[in-house]
Protein backbone atom coordinates (compact mmCIF):
# COMPACT_ATOMS: atom_id res chain seq x y z
CA UNK A 1 0.00 0.00 0.00
CA UNK A 2 2.55 2.37 1.00
CA UNK A 3 4.78 1.55 -1.75
CA UNK A 4 1.85 1.59 -4.38
CA UNK A 5 0.61 5.28 -3.25
CA UNK A 6 3.69 6.86 -5.12
CA UNK A 7 3.10 5.28 -7.96
CA UNK A 8 0.81 6.83 -10.17
CA UNK A 9 -2.43 5.49 -10.80
CA UNK A 10 -2.57 4.34 -14.64
CA UNK A 11 -5.01 1.61 -14.87
CA UNK A 12 -8.25 1.97 -13.39
CA UNK A 13 -10.05 -0.47 -11.20
CA UNK A 14 -13.59 -1.46 -12.55
CA UNK A 15 -15.17 0.25 -9.65
CA UNK A 16 -14.08 3.55 -10.85
CA UNK A 17 -15.00 3.40 -14.47
CA UNK A 18 -18.62 2.75 -13.84
CA UNK A 19 -18.23 5.53 -11.45
CA UNK A 20 -16.77 7.73 -13.96
CA UNK A 21 -19.54 6.51 -16.58
CA UNK A 22 -22.00 7.21 -14.16
CA UNK A 23 -20.63 10.44 -13.49
CA UNK A 24 -20.72 11.46 -17.56
CA UNK A 25 -24.35 10.12 -18.16
CA UNK A 26 -25.53 12.45 -15.28
CA UNK A 27 -23.58 14.81 -16.31
CA UNK A 28 -24.76 14.41 -19.85
CA UNK A 29 -28.59 14.05 -18.17
CA UNK A 30 -28.20 17.96 -16.30
CA UNK A 31 -29.66 20.38 -19.12
CA UNK A 32 -32.49 17.77 -19.69
CA UNK A 33 -33.46 18.42 -16.29
CA UNK A 34 -35.73 21.51 -15.24
CA UNK A 35 -34.17 23.24 -12.47
CA UNK A 36 -33.67 26.78 -11.61
CA UNK A 37 -31.15 28.68 -12.65
CA UNK A 38 -30.73 26.09 -15.42
CA UNK A 39 -28.79 28.82 -17.68
CA UNK A 40 -26.10 29.76 -14.77
CA UNK A 41 -25.66 26.07 -14.27
CA UNK A 42 -24.89 24.84 -17.59
CA UNK A 43 -22.30 27.73 -17.85
CA UNK A 44 -20.83 26.66 -14.63
CA UNK A 45 -20.89 22.87 -15.93
CA UNK A 46 -19.46 24.01 -19.34
CA UNK A 47 -16.26 25.92 -18.08
CA UNK A 48 -15.71 22.89 -15.42
CA UNK A 49 -15.38 20.97 -18.69
CA UNK A 50 -13.09 23.23 -20.58
CA UNK A 51 -10.94 23.24 -17.60
CA UNK A 52 -11.00 19.52 -17.63
CA UNK A 53 -9.75 19.24 -20.70
CA UNK A 54 -6.96 22.15 -20.21
CA UNK A 55 -5.94 19.62 -16.60
CA UNK A 56 -5.42 16.51 -18.61
CA UNK A 57 -3.66 18.12 -21.35
CA UNK A 58 -1.21 19.30 -18.56
CA UNK A 59 -1.24 15.51 -17.14
CA UNK A 60 0.36 14.62 -20.09
CA UNK A 61 3.26 16.66 -19.26
CA UNK A 62 2.80 16.41 -15.00
CA UNK A 63 1.59 13.22 -14.41
CA UNK A 64 2.57 10.89 -17.11
CA UNK A 65 6.22 12.40 -18.35
CA UNK A 66 7.31 13.76 -14.94
CA UNK A 67 7.38 17.24 -16.38
CA UNK A 68 5.84 20.31 -13.78
CA UNK A 69 5.26 23.10 -16.85
CA UNK A 70 4.26 26.18 -14.48
CA UNK A 71 3.64 27.83 -17.84
CA UNK A 72 1.43 25.83 -19.31
CA UNK A 73 -1.69 28.42 -19.61
CA UNK A 74 0.37 30.43 -22.26
CA UNK A 75 -1.21 28.06 -24.29
CA UNK A 76 -4.83 27.58 -23.35
CA UNK A 77 -4.50 31.53 -23.35
CA UNK A 78 -2.81 31.78 -27.21
CA UNK A 79 -5.75 29.25 -28.57
CA UNK A 80 -8.04 31.93 -27.47
CA UNK A 81 -6.53 35.18 -28.96
CA UNK A 82 -6.51 32.71 -32.10
CA UNK A 83 -10.16 32.63 -32.12
CA UNK A 84 -10.19 36.56 -31.16
CA UNK A 85 -8.14 37.12 -34.50
CA UNK A 86 -9.59 34.71 -36.62
CA UNK A 87 -12.98 36.06 -35.71
CA UNK A 88 -14.07 38.81 -38.76
CA UNK A 89 -15.36 41.91 -37.28
CA UNK A 90 -18.83 41.12 -38.69
CA UNK A 91 -19.45 37.94 -39.67
CA UNK A 92 -18.55 34.53 -37.50
CA UNK A 93 -15.49 32.02 -37.99
CA UNK A 94 -16.64 28.34 -38.93
CA UNK A 95 -15.96 26.15 -35.87
CA UNK A 96 -15.01 23.83 -38.22
CA UNK A 97 -11.64 25.16 -39.33
CA UNK A 98 -11.10 27.99 -36.20
CA UNK A 99 -10.88 25.00 -33.87
CA UNK A 100 -7.98 23.01 -35.37
CA UNK A 101 -6.22 26.51 -36.57
CA UNK A 102 -6.11 27.42 -33.12
CA UNK A 103 -5.29 24.62 -32.03
CA UNK A 104 -2.31 24.59 -34.61
CA UNK A 105 -1.76 28.40 -33.12
CA UNK A 106 -0.79 26.79 -29.44
CA UNK A 107 0.82 23.46 -30.70
CA UNK A 108 3.67 25.71 -32.55
CA UNK A 109 4.10 27.91 -30.10
CA UNK A 110 4.54 25.00 -28.09
CA UNK A 111 6.52 23.53 -30.30
CA UNK A 112 9.15 26.69 -30.57
CA UNK A 113 8.99 26.81 -26.96
CA UNK A 114 9.17 23.07 -26.12
CA UNK A 115 12.51 22.96 -28.55
CA UNK A 116 13.91 24.94 -25.34
CA UNK A 117 12.51 23.90 -22.70
CA UNK A 118 12.21 20.52 -22.87
CA UNK A 119 16.15 20.68 -22.53
CA UNK A 120 16.16 21.21 -18.97
CA UNK A 121 15.10 18.90 -15.84
CA UNK A 122 13.79 19.26 -12.70
CA UNK A 123 13.24 22.65 -11.18
CA UNK A 124 14.84 24.58 -14.15
CA UNK A 125 12.16 23.08 -16.21
CA UNK A 126 9.65 24.54 -14.06
CA UNK A 127 11.19 27.90 -14.57
CA UNK A 128 11.89 28.08 -17.94
CA UNK A 129 8.72 26.81 -18.71
CA UNK A 130 7.52 29.59 -16.33
CA UNK A 131 9.84 32.50 -17.97
CA UNK A 132 8.54 31.67 -21.54
CA UNK A 133 4.44 31.75 -20.50
CA UNK A 134 5.37 35.51 -18.35
CA UNK A 135 7.04 36.17 -22.12
CA UNK A 136 3.90 35.50 -23.81
CA UNK A 137 1.23 36.96 -21.19
CA UNK A 138 3.37 40.67 -21.46
CA UNK A 139 3.61 40.03 -24.99
CA UNK A 140 0.05 40.77 -25.12
CA UNK A 141 -0.24 42.77 -21.91
CA UNK A 142 1.69 45.58 -23.13
CA UNK A 143 1.12 45.41 -27.09
CA UNK A 144 -2.11 47.38 -28.14
CA UNK A 145 -2.22 46.00 -30.97
CA UNK A 146 -2.55 42.68 -29.37
CA UNK A 147 -5.28 43.92 -27.19
CA UNK A 148 -3.44 45.12 -24.51
CA UNK A 149 -4.32 44.59 -20.36
CA UNK A 150 -7.78 45.02 -21.38
CA UNK A 151 -7.77 42.24 -24.08
CA UNK A 152 -10.11 41.66 -26.99
CA UNK A 153 -13.21 40.56 -27.66
CA UNK A 154 -14.31 37.09 -29.74
CA UNK A 155 -17.01 39.32 -31.64
CA UNK A 156 -19.22 36.45 -32.60
CA UNK A 157 -19.51 32.71 -31.29
CA UNK A 158 -18.22 30.54 -33.96
CA UNK A 159 -20.58 28.79 -36.47
CA UNK A 160 -21.08 24.75 -36.40
CA UNK A 161 -22.98 25.12 -39.78
CA UNK A 162 -22.16 21.63 -41.69
CA UNK A 163 -23.32 22.05 -45.54
CA UNK A 164 -26.12 24.31 -44.80
CA UNK A 165 -27.85 22.38 -41.93
CA UNK A 166 -27.39 24.53 -39.15
CA UNK A 167 -28.26 21.91 -36.36
CA UNK A 168 -25.68 22.97 -34.15
CA UNK A 169 -26.01 26.62 -33.02
CA UNK A 170 -23.49 27.27 -30.46
CA UNK A 171 -25.06 30.73 -28.80
CA UNK A 172 -27.64 27.90 -27.47
CA UNK A 173 -26.03 27.07 -24.25
CA UNK A 174 -27.42 23.59 -24.24
CA UNK A 175 -25.78 22.81 -27.47
CA UNK A 176 -22.93 24.77 -26.63
CA UNK A 177 -22.66 22.49 -23.55
CA UNK A 178 -23.02 19.33 -25.11
CA UNK A 179 -20.02 20.15 -28.16
CA UNK A 180 -17.77 20.82 -25.17
CA UNK A 181 -19.06 17.44 -23.58
CA UNK A 182 -18.07 15.65 -26.79
CA UNK A 183 -14.88 17.04 -26.87
CA UNK A 184 -14.17 16.18 -23.04
CA UNK A 185 -14.58 12.56 -23.86
CA UNK A 186 -12.96 12.58 -26.99
CA UNK A 187 -10.09 14.23 -25.50
CA UNK A 188 -10.02 11.69 -22.84
CA UNK A 189 -10.18 8.76 -24.63
CA UNK A 190 -7.45 10.07 -27.17
CA UNK A 191 -5.46 10.25 -24.07
CA UNK A 192 -6.43 7.06 -22.57
CA UNK A 193 -5.25 5.06 -25.54
CA UNK A 194 -2.43 7.18 -25.98
CA UNK A 195 -0.81 6.44 -22.51
CA UNK A 196 -0.78 2.16 -23.34
CA UNK A 197 0.54 3.09 -26.89
CA UNK A 198 3.91 2.58 -27.68
CA UNK A 199 4.60 6.30 -27.39
CA UNK A 200 2.89 6.57 -24.20
CA UNK A 201 4.76 3.67 -22.18
CA UNK A 202 7.81 5.68 -23.50
CA UNK A 203 6.71 8.56 -21.72
CA UNK A 204 5.79 7.10 -18.52
CA UNK A 205 9.81 5.16 -18.61
CA UNK A 206 11.05 8.81 -18.76
CA UNK A 207 9.18 10.20 -16.04
CA UNK A 208 10.63 6.71 -13.84
CA UNK A 209 13.94 6.99 -15.26
CA UNK A 210 14.92 8.71 -18.72
CA UNK A 211 18.57 7.86 -17.56
CA UNK A 212 17.95 4.18 -17.99
CA UNK A 213 15.53 4.98 -21.04
CA UNK A 214 18.21 6.46 -23.13
CA UNK A 215 20.84 3.88 -22.38
CA UNK A 216 17.92 1.89 -24.18
CA UNK A 217 18.00 3.72 -26.73
CA UNK A 218 14.78 6.33 -26.89
CA UNK A 219 15.61 9.83 -27.99
CA UNK A 220 14.19 11.13 -25.23
CA UNK A 221 14.47 14.89 -26.22
CA UNK A 222 12.30 13.58 -29.24
CA UNK A 223 9.46 11.91 -27.35
CA UNK A 224 9.71 14.75 -24.43
CA UNK A 225 9.12 17.75 -27.02
CA UNK A 226 6.38 15.32 -28.95
CA UNK A 227 4.43 15.64 -25.62
CA UNK A 228 4.66 18.84 -25.11
CA UNK A 229 3.57 20.13 -28.39
CA UNK A 230 0.78 17.70 -28.04
CA UNK A 231 -0.06 19.09 -24.60
CA UNK A 232 -0.10 22.67 -26.24
CA UNK A 233 -2.32 21.66 -28.64
CA UNK A 234 -5.02 20.17 -26.25
CA UNK A 235 -4.17 22.84 -24.43
CA UNK A 236 -5.48 24.98 -26.83
CA UNK A 237 -9.27 23.15 -27.34
CA UNK A 238 -9.88 24.50 -23.61
CA UNK A 239 -8.71 28.06 -24.73
CA UNK A 240 -10.72 28.64 -27.98
CA UNK A 241 -13.85 26.82 -25.84
CA UNK A 242 -13.06 29.43 -22.89
CA UNK A 243 -12.83 32.21 -25.58
CA UNK A 244 -15.94 30.81 -27.21
CA UNK A 245 -17.96 30.48 -24.10
CA UNK A 246 -17.07 34.00 -22.60
CA UNK A 247 -16.76 36.04 -25.57
CA UNK A 248 -13.74 37.58 -24.65
CA UNK A 249 -10.17 37.13 -23.45
CA UNK A 250 -7.35 38.71 -21.95
CA UNK A 251 -4.05 38.05 -20.62
CA UNK A 252 -5.32 36.36 -17.24
CA UNK A 253 -6.10 33.43 -19.61
CA UNK A 254 -1.86 32.65 -20.48
CA UNK A 255 -1.11 34.37 -17.22
CA UNK A 256 0.90 32.40 -13.85
CA UNK A 257 -2.78 31.71 -11.85
CA UNK A 258 -4.15 29.92 -14.92
CA UNK A 259 -1.27 27.46 -14.68
CA UNK A 260 -1.03 27.47 -10.70
CA UNK A 261 -4.52 26.54 -11.13
CA UNK A 262 -4.13 23.73 -13.81
CA UNK A 263 -1.30 22.47 -11.66
CA UNK A 264 -3.54 21.89 -8.75
CA UNK A 265 -6.31 20.63 -10.19
CA UNK A 266 -4.43 17.49 -11.81
CA UNK A 267 -2.71 17.09 -8.12
CA UNK A 268 -5.84 17.93 -6.52
CA UNK A 269 -7.43 14.69 -8.59
CA UNK A 270 -4.70 12.29 -9.05
CA UNK A 271 -1.68 12.56 -11.95
CA UNK A 272 -1.13 10.26 -14.35
CA UNK A 273 -4.72 8.96 -15.66
CA UNK A 274 -6.81 11.64 -17.05
CA UNK A 275 -9.46 10.78 -14.87
CA UNK A 276 -7.92 12.18 -12.15
CA UNK A 277 -7.63 15.81 -14.03
CA UNK A 278 -11.05 15.68 -14.92
CA UNK A 279 -12.15 15.15 -10.85
CA UNK A 280 -9.74 17.57 -9.97
CA UNK A 281 -11.29 20.50 -12.09
CA UNK A 282 -14.58 20.02 -10.95
CA UNK A 283 -13.76 19.47 -7.58
CA UNK A 284 -11.23 22.95 -7.33
CA UNK A 285 -13.85 24.77 -9.58
CA UNK A 286 -16.86 23.67 -7.27
CA UNK A 287 -14.43 24.66 -4.15
CA UNK A 288 -13.74 28.11 -5.21
CA UNK A 289 -17.68 28.16 -6.15
CA UNK A 290 -17.69 27.54 -2.80
CA UNK A 291 -15.47 29.31 -0.47
CA UNK A 292 -15.78 32.67 -2.77
CA UNK A 293 -19.67 32.56 -1.70
CA UNK A 294 -18.43 32.03 2.23
CA UNK A 295 -15.21 34.67 2.25
CA UNK A 296 -12.88 36.85 0.57
CA UNK A 297 -10.48 35.01 2.17
CA UNK A 298 -11.34 31.93 0.04
CA UNK A 299 -7.48 31.20 -1.29
CA UNK A 300 -6.69 30.10 2.51
CA UNK A 301 -9.94 27.98 2.36
CA UNK A 302 -8.59 26.77 -0.58
CA UNK A 303 -4.79 26.21 0.01
CA UNK A 304 -6.06 24.35 3.70
CA UNK A 305 -7.96 21.94 1.09
CA UNK A 306 -5.32 21.04 -1.21
CA UNK A 307 -2.69 20.74 2.15
CA UNK A 308 -5.25 18.26 3.60
CA UNK A 309 -5.65 16.55 -0.09
CA UNK A 310 -2.02 16.28 -0.63
CA UNK A 311 -1.35 14.81 2.90
CA UNK A 312 -4.43 12.51 3.18
CA UNK A 313 -4.71 11.69 -0.07
CA UNK A 314 -1.19 11.52 -1.97
CA UNK A 315 -2.51 10.27 -5.04
CA UNK A 316 -5.78 12.61 -5.28
CA UNK A 317 -9.32 12.09 -4.87
CA UNK A 318 -9.72 9.44 -7.40
CA UNK A 319 -6.90 7.59 -5.30
CA UNK A 320 -8.95 7.99 -2.69
CA UNK A 321 -11.71 6.50 -4.08
CA UNK A 322 -8.96 3.72 -5.28
CA UNK A 323 -7.71 2.69 -1.56
CA UNK A 324 -11.95 3.19 -0.26
CA UNK A 325 -12.68 0.48 -3.10
CA UNK A 326 -9.24 -1.75 -2.40
CA UNK A 327 -9.90 -1.53 1.64
CA UNK A 328 -13.28 -2.89 0.85
CA UNK A 329 -12.25 -5.42 -1.41
CA UNK A 330 -9.72 -6.28 1.63
CA UNK A 331 -12.35 -6.63 3.62
CA UNK A 332 -14.61 -8.91 1.83
CA UNK A 333 -12.37 -11.58 1.00
CA UNK B 1 35.74 -18.95 -32.12
CA UNK B 2 36.57 -18.37 -35.80
CA UNK B 3 39.77 -17.79 -37.65
CA UNK B 4 39.28 -14.08 -38.16
CA UNK B 5 37.38 -12.76 -34.85
CA UNK B 6 35.31 -9.49 -35.42
CA UNK B 7 36.15 -6.55 -32.92
CA UNK B 8 33.41 -4.90 -32.44
CA UNK B 9 34.39 -2.08 -30.48
CA UNK B 10 37.29 -0.77 -30.30
CA UNK B 11 38.58 2.43 -27.72
CA UNK B 12 42.03 4.11 -28.21
CA UNK B 13 43.72 6.62 -25.91
CA UNK B 14 40.57 6.79 -24.03
CA UNK B 15 40.80 9.91 -21.57
CA UNK B 16 38.57 11.34 -19.26
CA UNK B 17 39.87 14.11 -16.49
CA UNK B 18 37.72 15.67 -13.94
CA UNK B 19 39.47 18.87 -13.30
CA UNK B 20 42.96 17.71 -12.45
CA UNK B 21 42.50 14.05 -11.86
CA UNK B 22 42.68 11.40 -14.79
CA UNK B 23 40.32 8.75 -13.88
CA UNK B 24 40.65 7.39 -17.33
CA UNK B 25 43.60 7.80 -18.98
CA UNK B 26 45.13 6.23 -22.30
CA UNK B 27 42.95 3.60 -22.20
CA UNK B 28 43.01 1.16 -25.28
CA UNK B 29 40.59 -1.72 -25.56
CA UNK B 30 39.29 -4.27 -27.99
CA UNK B 31 35.94 -6.13 -27.92
CA UNK B 32 35.77 -9.30 -29.36
CA UNK B 33 32.81 -11.01 -30.92
CA UNK B 34 32.87 -14.51 -28.97
CA UNK B 35 34.74 -13.49 -26.49
CA UNK B 36 34.13 -11.80 -22.82
CA UNK B 37 36.97 -9.44 -22.11
CA UNK B 38 37.15 -8.44 -18.08
CA UNK B 39 38.09 -4.85 -16.78
CA UNK B 40 39.52 -5.52 -13.22
CA UNK B 41 41.42 -3.44 -11.12
CA UNK B 42 41.01 -2.22 -7.28
CA UNK B 43 38.25 0.24 -6.44
CA UNK B 44 38.78 3.70 -8.08
CA UNK B 45 40.86 2.28 -10.58
CA UNK B 46 38.38 3.80 -12.58
CA UNK B 47 36.54 0.77 -14.40
CA UNK B 48 33.21 2.66 -14.17
CA UNK B 49 34.42 5.41 -15.72
CA UNK B 50 35.51 3.59 -18.33
CA UNK B 51 31.94 1.54 -18.64
CA UNK B 52 30.30 5.19 -18.57
CA UNK B 53 32.87 6.09 -21.36
CA UNK B 54 32.14 3.47 -23.99
CA UNK B 55 28.29 3.64 -23.37
CA UNK B 56 28.30 7.18 -23.74
CA UNK B 57 26.60 7.98 -20.55
CA UNK B 58 30.13 10.51 -20.13
CA UNK B 59 31.85 12.29 -22.57
CA UNK B 60 35.43 11.70 -23.11
CA UNK B 61 38.39 14.21 -22.78
CA UNK B 62 40.31 12.66 -25.45
CA UNK B 63 40.64 9.51 -27.53
CA UNK B 64 37.94 7.78 -30.18
CA UNK B 65 35.22 4.97 -29.59
CA UNK B 66 34.48 3.25 -32.33
CA UNK B 67 31.43 0.27 -32.51
CA UNK B 68 31.67 -2.10 -35.72
CA UNK B 69 33.82 0.43 -37.07
CA UNK B 70 31.45 3.90 -37.13
CA UNK B 71 33.52 6.07 -34.99
CA UNK B 72 31.15 6.80 -32.22
CA UNK B 73 33.19 9.10 -29.98
CA UNK B 74 30.62 11.68 -29.23
CA UNK B 75 27.60 9.97 -29.97
CA UNK B 76 24.96 9.99 -27.54
CA UNK B 77 24.49 7.16 -25.40
CA UNK B 78 20.57 6.25 -26.81
CA UNK B 79 22.48 6.98 -30.78
CA UNK B 80 25.39 4.00 -29.03
CA UNK B 81 22.38 1.45 -27.85
CA UNK B 82 21.15 1.91 -31.82
CA UNK B 83 24.32 0.73 -32.90
CA UNK B 84 24.20 -2.59 -31.33
CA UNK B 85 25.84 -1.45 -27.56
CA UNK B 86 23.90 -2.60 -24.23
CA UNK B 87 24.96 -2.28 -21.01
CA UNK B 88 23.66 -3.01 -17.73
CA UNK B 89 24.57 -0.76 -14.60
CA UNK B 90 26.55 -1.64 -10.98
CA UNK B 91 24.04 0.41 -9.17
CA UNK B 92 20.71 -1.01 -10.48
CA UNK B 93 18.81 0.85 -12.99
CA UNK B 94 15.49 -0.06 -13.49
CA UNK B 95 11.85 0.91 -13.53
CA UNK B 96 10.86 -0.19 -10.15
CA UNK B 97 7.03 0.88 -10.29
CA UNK B 98 6.86 -1.02 -13.41
CA UNK B 99 6.59 -5.00 -13.33
CA UNK B 100 9.30 -6.82 -14.69
CA UNK B 101 7.18 -7.63 -17.86
CA UNK B 102 7.00 -3.59 -18.41
CA UNK B 103 10.50 -3.06 -17.33
CA UNK B 104 11.96 -5.24 -20.62
CA UNK B 105 8.81 -5.22 -22.89
CA UNK B 106 10.02 -1.39 -22.86
CA UNK B 107 13.67 -2.17 -23.71
CA UNK B 108 12.33 -4.64 -26.37
CA UNK B 109 10.20 -1.53 -27.52
CA UNK B 110 13.13 0.72 -27.99
CA UNK B 111 14.31 -1.45 -31.44
CA UNK B 112 11.47 -0.81 -33.14
CA UNK B 113 12.96 2.27 -33.85
CA UNK B 114 9.27 4.46 -33.71
CA UNK B 115 9.09 7.70 -33.94
CA UNK B 116 7.69 10.03 -31.14
CA UNK B 117 5.24 11.68 -33.95
CA UNK B 118 4.45 8.84 -35.93
CA UNK B 119 0.75 9.99 -35.09
CA UNK B 120 -0.34 5.94 -36.35
CA UNK B 121 1.66 4.55 -32.90
CA UNK B 122 -0.11 6.71 -31.01
CA UNK B 123 -3.84 4.91 -31.51
CA UNK B 124 -2.11 1.38 -31.09
CA UNK B 125 -1.55 -0.86 -27.70
CA UNK B 126 1.53 -1.40 -26.78
CA UNK B 127 0.90 -4.86 -25.29
CA UNK B 128 -0.56 -6.01 -28.03
CA UNK B 129 3.08 -5.91 -30.41
CA UNK B 130 4.03 -9.76 -30.89
CA UNK B 131 7.47 -9.03 -31.95
CA UNK B 132 7.87 -7.01 -29.35
CA UNK B 133 6.58 -9.03 -26.77
CA UNK B 134 8.26 -12.16 -28.24
CA UNK B 135 11.96 -10.56 -27.88
CA UNK B 136 10.46 -9.59 -24.34
CA UNK B 137 9.36 -13.35 -23.28
CA UNK B 138 12.89 -14.46 -24.71
CA UNK B 139 15.08 -12.09 -23.00
CA UNK B 140 12.98 -12.96 -19.64
CA UNK B 141 13.14 -16.26 -20.00
CA UNK B 142 17.31 -15.82 -20.61
CA UNK B 143 17.69 -14.21 -17.60
CA UNK B 144 15.70 -16.83 -15.71
CA UNK B 145 13.26 -14.29 -14.48
CA UNK B 146 9.60 -16.13 -16.51
CA UNK B 147 8.80 -16.87 -12.82
CA UNK B 148 8.41 -13.37 -11.89
CA UNK B 149 7.21 -11.64 -14.94
CA UNK B 150 3.94 -10.30 -13.19
CA UNK B 151 5.93 -8.67 -9.93
CA UNK B 152 7.03 -5.50 -9.75
CA UNK B 153 10.38 -4.75 -9.83
CA UNK B 154 10.72 -2.70 -6.40
CA UNK B 155 9.61 -5.27 -4.80
CA UNK B 156 12.01 -8.36 -6.12
CA UNK B 157 15.86 -9.60 -4.83
CA UNK B 158 18.18 -7.79 -5.34
CA UNK B 159 19.55 -11.38 -7.12
CA UNK B 160 16.58 -10.89 -9.08
CA UNK B 161 17.05 -7.18 -9.95
CA UNK B 162 20.00 -7.94 -11.45
CA UNK B 163 18.84 -10.27 -13.62
CA UNK B 164 16.34 -8.13 -14.51
CA UNK B 165 19.25 -5.49 -15.74
CA UNK B 166 20.59 -7.81 -17.89
CA UNK B 167 16.91 -9.26 -19.24
CA UNK B 168 16.63 -5.70 -20.26
CA UNK B 169 19.88 -4.97 -21.88
CA UNK B 170 19.56 -8.28 -23.78
CA UNK B 171 16.13 -7.80 -25.19
CA UNK B 172 17.55 -4.52 -26.89
CA UNK B 173 19.30 -7.37 -29.39
CA UNK B 174 22.94 -5.78 -28.56
CA UNK B 175 26.17 -6.95 -30.07
CA UNK B 176 28.01 -5.37 -27.86
CA UNK B 177 27.32 -5.65 -23.94
CA UNK B 178 28.98 -3.88 -21.25
CA UNK B 179 28.52 -5.61 -17.91
CA UNK B 180 28.92 -3.18 -14.71
CA UNK B 181 29.61 -5.79 -11.79
CA UNK B 182 26.57 -8.10 -12.96
CA UNK B 183 27.50 -10.04 -9.65
CA UNK B 184 27.51 -7.26 -7.29
CA UNK B 185 25.88 -8.29 -4.41
CA UNK B 186 24.56 -11.64 -5.19
CA UNK B 187 24.33 -14.75 -3.03
CA UNK B 188 26.07 -18.01 -4.05
CA UNK B 189 23.52 -19.78 -5.56
CA UNK B 190 22.29 -16.47 -7.79
CA UNK B 191 26.03 -15.66 -8.82
CA UNK B 192 26.65 -19.21 -10.37
CA UNK B 193 23.66 -19.02 -12.45
CA UNK B 194 24.23 -15.64 -13.76
CA UNK B 195 28.33 -17.09 -14.41
CA UNK B 196 26.20 -19.87 -16.70
CA UNK B 197 24.49 -17.05 -18.25
CA UNK B 198 27.12 -15.10 -19.44
CA UNK B 199 28.80 -18.18 -20.56
CA UNK B 200 25.79 -18.83 -22.90
CA UNK B 201 25.67 -15.19 -23.87
CA UNK B 202 29.68 -15.35 -24.93
CA UNK B 203 28.46 -16.56 -28.34
CA UNK B 204 27.29 -13.88 -30.61
CA UNK B 205 28.63 -11.26 -28.40
CA UNK B 206 31.47 -9.04 -27.72
CA UNK B 207 31.64 -8.67 -24.11
CA UNK B 208 33.22 -5.98 -21.31
CA UNK B 209 32.63 -7.61 -18.03
CA UNK B 210 33.99 -5.59 -15.06
CA UNK B 211 33.56 -7.54 -11.98
CA UNK B 212 34.99 -7.56 -8.59
CA UNK B 213 34.61 -11.50 -7.97
CA UNK B 214 38.12 -12.77 -9.28
CA UNK B 215 36.52 -16.32 -9.48
CA UNK B 216 33.69 -15.71 -11.88
CA UNK B 217 36.44 -13.17 -13.71
CA UNK B 218 38.72 -16.49 -14.22
CA UNK B 219 35.71 -18.76 -15.13
CA UNK B 220 34.79 -16.15 -17.72
CA UNK B 221 37.53 -14.09 -19.13
CA UNK B 222 39.22 -14.83 -22.50
CA UNK B 223 41.04 -11.53 -22.26
CA UNK B 224 41.62 -9.96 -18.96
CA UNK B 225 42.88 -6.25 -18.57
CA UNK B 226 44.05 -4.64 -15.72
CA UNK B 227 43.70 -1.07 -14.55
CA UNK B 228 45.36 0.94 -11.57
CA UNK B 229 44.58 4.79 -11.12
CA UNK B 230 42.60 4.79 -14.86
CA UNK B 231 45.44 3.65 -16.45
CA UNK B 232 45.98 -0.38 -17.96
CA UNK B 233 48.97 -1.91 -16.28
CA UNK B 234 48.39 -5.08 -18.18
CA UNK B 235 46.63 -6.94 -20.84
CA UNK B 236 45.83 -9.83 -22.11
CA UNK B 237 45.53 -13.59 -21.66
CA UNK B 238 43.82 -14.40 -17.72
CA UNK B 239 47.46 -16.71 -17.51
CA UNK B 240 49.50 -14.10 -18.48
CA UNK B 241 47.98 -11.77 -16.64
CA UNK B 242 47.98 -13.82 -13.50
CA UNK B 243 52.10 -14.24 -13.60
CA UNK B 244 52.16 -10.36 -14.53
CA UNK B 245 54.67 -9.25 -11.67
CA UNK B 246 52.94 -5.86 -11.77
CA UNK B 247 50.03 -7.09 -11.25
CA UNK B 248 50.78 -9.08 -8.79
CA UNK B 249 52.16 -6.42 -6.84
CA UNK B 250 49.51 -3.84 -7.34
CA UNK B 251 46.46 -5.77 -7.45
CA UNK B 252 45.50 -9.41 -6.88
CA UNK B 253 48.18 -9.69 -4.06
CA UNK B 254 46.95 -7.30 -1.81
CA UNK B 255 43.37 -8.67 -2.58
CA UNK B 256 44.15 -12.10 -2.27
CA UNK B 257 46.74 -12.02 0.53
Amino acid sequence: MSASSKVPLERLPHGVRITLLVGGLALAAVPVVPMEGRDFYLQMLTQMMILAIFAMSLDLLQGVTGLVSLGHAAYFGLAGYALAFLTPANAPASLWWSLPAAALVAALAALVIGFFVVRTHGIYFIMVTMAFAQMVFFLFFDNKSLGGSDGSYVNFKPDATIAGWGGIDLENKTTFFYLTLALLVGVYLFLRRLLFSPFGRALAGIRANEHRMRALGYGTYGYKLTAFTLAGGLAGVAGYLWAAQTGYVNPELMGFHMSAHAIMMVILGGMGNFAGAIVGAFAFEYMLHLFKDMTKHWQLLMGSFILLVVIFAPRGLLGLLVRKKEEAHERNS
Amino acid sequence: MSATPEVLLSARGLTKRFGGLAAVNGVDLDLWCDRIHAVIGPNGAGKSTLTNLLSGDIEPTAGRVAIGGIDTTHKSPEAKSQLGLGRSYQKTNIFTSFTVWDNVRLAAQSRRRLASWNVAQWFTSADSQAATNESCERAIELAGLTPRARAIAATISHGEQRQLEIAMTLATEPQVLLLDEPLAGMGQAEAERMVELLLKLKKGHAMCLVEHDMDAVFALADQLTVMVNGQVIASGTPGDVRSDAAVQAAYLGEEHQ
